[in-house]
């Protein structure tokens, strides 16, 4: 295997020779390499490669980022993981919202298969060949997507007949969190917080 | 109820020869709140749908509107068998964001490896008992719960609560070790090595037990690795990793014990692997309540917490006196300690397997993402795969030697 005795930046930059101009810069902070993907199509075959010649052949994780209020839209990020070689590798892909789909890799690693459901019960955003892309923490039907910025905490009311039904929770107005930065302490003020406020 | 007769009506086999069976949420042997849609031929299943999110709390919702100090409640109720686990695995995660890992005092590391060991015991002494008793050794559950009553007076003296710790706190702990403590958890450690003796002895060599477990719900070590299986799941079906070993946190490098790894993948392999753990967990408590700096009562007063005023709250005859640290308290309550914009993942070896955190921060006291890589979610993403062709009676056996909790697999 040629990743004998590498590290994750060696790997990292093996994979942007191989792939070029479609991964960036590796990046370090923390100990820990990450690298962007400019295009979310080509995601699957990264993956392939780096499972296959790179030696990470197993995905501890696949999370989803929300930036409300930029283009485009979502953050999907992958957590690779070599046990042969120890190494950890962030790959980090944006997605537009009018798209919100990328290919999965369920084809790469069986355990994508809840990780992209998972994330297309929060966030909404869809896996094209996916094997049975639902829902998998709420309910069949129920028609929001909750780690949106733009859902609030509280939650909103909503029904599906015979299965389940919501309410807004009661939050006496809240959530109620300080956020750092303001420009004095009546904007740091405690106030109700929601995805306009955040905008800065 | 409806929910189970329209899965029934789905499948297109319901008028053959095939069952459609319902283990509901509500079921003693499930761990939890898990339902499981199984299609039987017979006695043997052909197909096994788990359905999760009974137990969804939203917990990664909620880490957004919340300081960092503010959520560690939160992780005690993720893994709600071994809480003092998941309190070091986030403020580790969070230490690791803020770059504070390295100024961590001595005595916090050790006392934190205690907390985990302890957890570690807690945690396999239930699964190894509910497992017993589910697939019907039902004094092994007895035999278990006396020692896990003892952790928990060990915990309840230590945190002030049984069950739900909260006992770190982002840069150390919320108090050091009471007095007595140290010797308590000695008398305790003698009694808990007699006490896995011998659930050993009714088990391991249980022909009831063997038969009902060897061969069962075998595993794969690619298949192992392909489903992203963590802990002592994985370590059964032959892979030699933990992370206290691979990537040692707190002072796990200095400290001394063996992997316990099995190689044929099976249900006996797992509660092998398991009791070998605990064994191991106490040779680990041993080590530290013997090397721990400051020693049990710590009269040299060793800090326990991060010397930063930004991070750690002051002590309270400062803060009613002085300035600075008023201001510290002032700023550290409402808006938290303010973490560089960056993402960390952070993953520790709880009993359960990997639990890891990916901190995605934007800068302030608040994260923009945390995402809780729970090692129960992706345990339970193997059963579709593995539960066809076994017995309706083997899930039990299956279930009990996966050892999840379903408040980490739903969040």
């Amino acid at each position: 295997m040629n990743w004998i005795g590498m590290s994750a930046r060696e790997l990292a930059q093996q994979l942007k020779t191989r792939f070029g101009d479609l991964i960036s810069e590796p990046a370090e902070f923390r100990g820990e390499i990450t690298v962007r993907l400019s295009d979310p199509a080509c995601i699957a075959e990264i993956c392939r490669f780096a499972k296959k010649d790179l030696g990470f052949d197993c995905l501890v994780d696949l999370s989803s980022l929300d930036h409300y209020g930029s283009d485009p839209r979502w953050t999907v990020v992958y957590h690779l993981y070599g046990y042969g070689h120890h190494c950890y590798l962030r790959i980090k892909t944006d997605v537009g919202e009018e798209e919100s789909e990328l290919p999965t890799v369920t084809t790469v690693w069986r355990a994508a298969d809840w990780h992209e459901r998972e994330v297309y019960d929060m966030m909404g955003i869809r896996f094209r060949g996916h094997p049975d892309l639902r829902r998998i923490l709420m309910w069949e039907g129920y028609p929001y997507f909750p780690l949106r910025k733009d859902f609030p905490l509280a939650g909103k009311p909503s029904t599906v007949p015979e299965v389940a039904f919501t309410n807004a929770a009661p939050m006496d107005g809240g959530p109620f969190v300080t956020l750092a930065g303001g420009r004095d302490s009546t904007a740091r003020e405690p106030r109700v917080r929601g995805p306009e406020s955040d905008k800065k | 109820m409806a929910r189970a007769a329209e899965a029934a009506e789905e499948l297109p086999d319901l008028h053959g020869e095939k069952m459609v069976l319902n283990m509901g949420p509500s079921h003693p042997a499930t761990h939890g709140v898990l339902r499981l849609v199984l299609e039987l031929d017979g006695e043997v299943i052909t197909k096994a749908t788990p359905d999760i999110g009974y137990l969804h709390r939203g917990d990664e919702k909620i880490a957004e509107n919340m300081t960092y100090n503010q959520f560690i409640p939160y992780t005690d109720r993720l893994d709600y068998l071994a809480p003092l686990a998941n309190n070091v695995a986030y403020a580790l995660a969070v230490e690791k964001l803020l770059g504070i890992a390295p100024a961590l005092p001595p005595r916090c590391q050790y006392i934190r490896v205690i907390c985990c060991e302890l957890a570690r015991l807690s945690s396999h002494l239930l699964g190894l008992g509910s497992f017993a008793m589910d697939v019907g050794a039902l004094t092994v559950f007895l035999l278990t719960f006396t020692e896990r009553e003892k952790i928990y007076d060990l915990i309840e003296a230590l945190t002030g609560a049984r069950f739900t710790t909260t006992y770190t706190r982002i840069g150390g702990l919320a108090r050091d070790l009471p007095p007595g403590w140290a010797a308590q958890c000695r008398q305790f450690l003698q009694e808990v090595v007699v006490n896995i003796d011998e659930t050993e002895k009714l088990l391991t060599r249980n022909r009831i037990f063997v038969d009902r477990t060897r061969d069962i719900g075998v595993i794969s070590r690619e298949a192992a690795i392909d489903y992203g299986l963590s802990g002592p799941n994985l370590r059964g079906s032959g892979v030699e990793f933990d992370l206290r070993k691979a990537h040692p946190y707190l002072v796990y490098d200095q400290l001394d014990f063996d992997l316990a790894a099995g190689s044929a993948g099976d249900c006996y392999d797992r509660y092998l692997v398991r009791i070998e753990e605990m064994r191991q967990s106490v040779r680990l408590l041993r080590q530290c309540l013997d090397k721990i700096p400051g020693g049990a009562d710590n009269p040299s007063q060793e800090p326990i917490n991060v010397a930063d005023g930004k991070i750690v709250l002051p002590a309270k005859e400062k803060v009613l006196t002085s300035m600075e640290e008023l201001i510290h308290q002032f700023i550290l309550v409402t808006e938290g300690c303010n973490a560089p914009p960056g993402e960390v993942y952070f993953s520790a070896e709880n009993p359960k397997g990997e639990l890891g955190f990916y901190i995605h921060s934007k800068g302030g006291g608040v994260p923009h993402r945390l995402k809780i890589r729970a090692p129960s979610f992706v345990n339970l993403s193997i059963l579709p795969h593995l539960l066809p062709g076994h017995l309706v009676s083997d899930t039990v056996a299956i279930f009990g030697s996966l050892d999840f909790v379903m408040g980490e697999c739903d969040r």
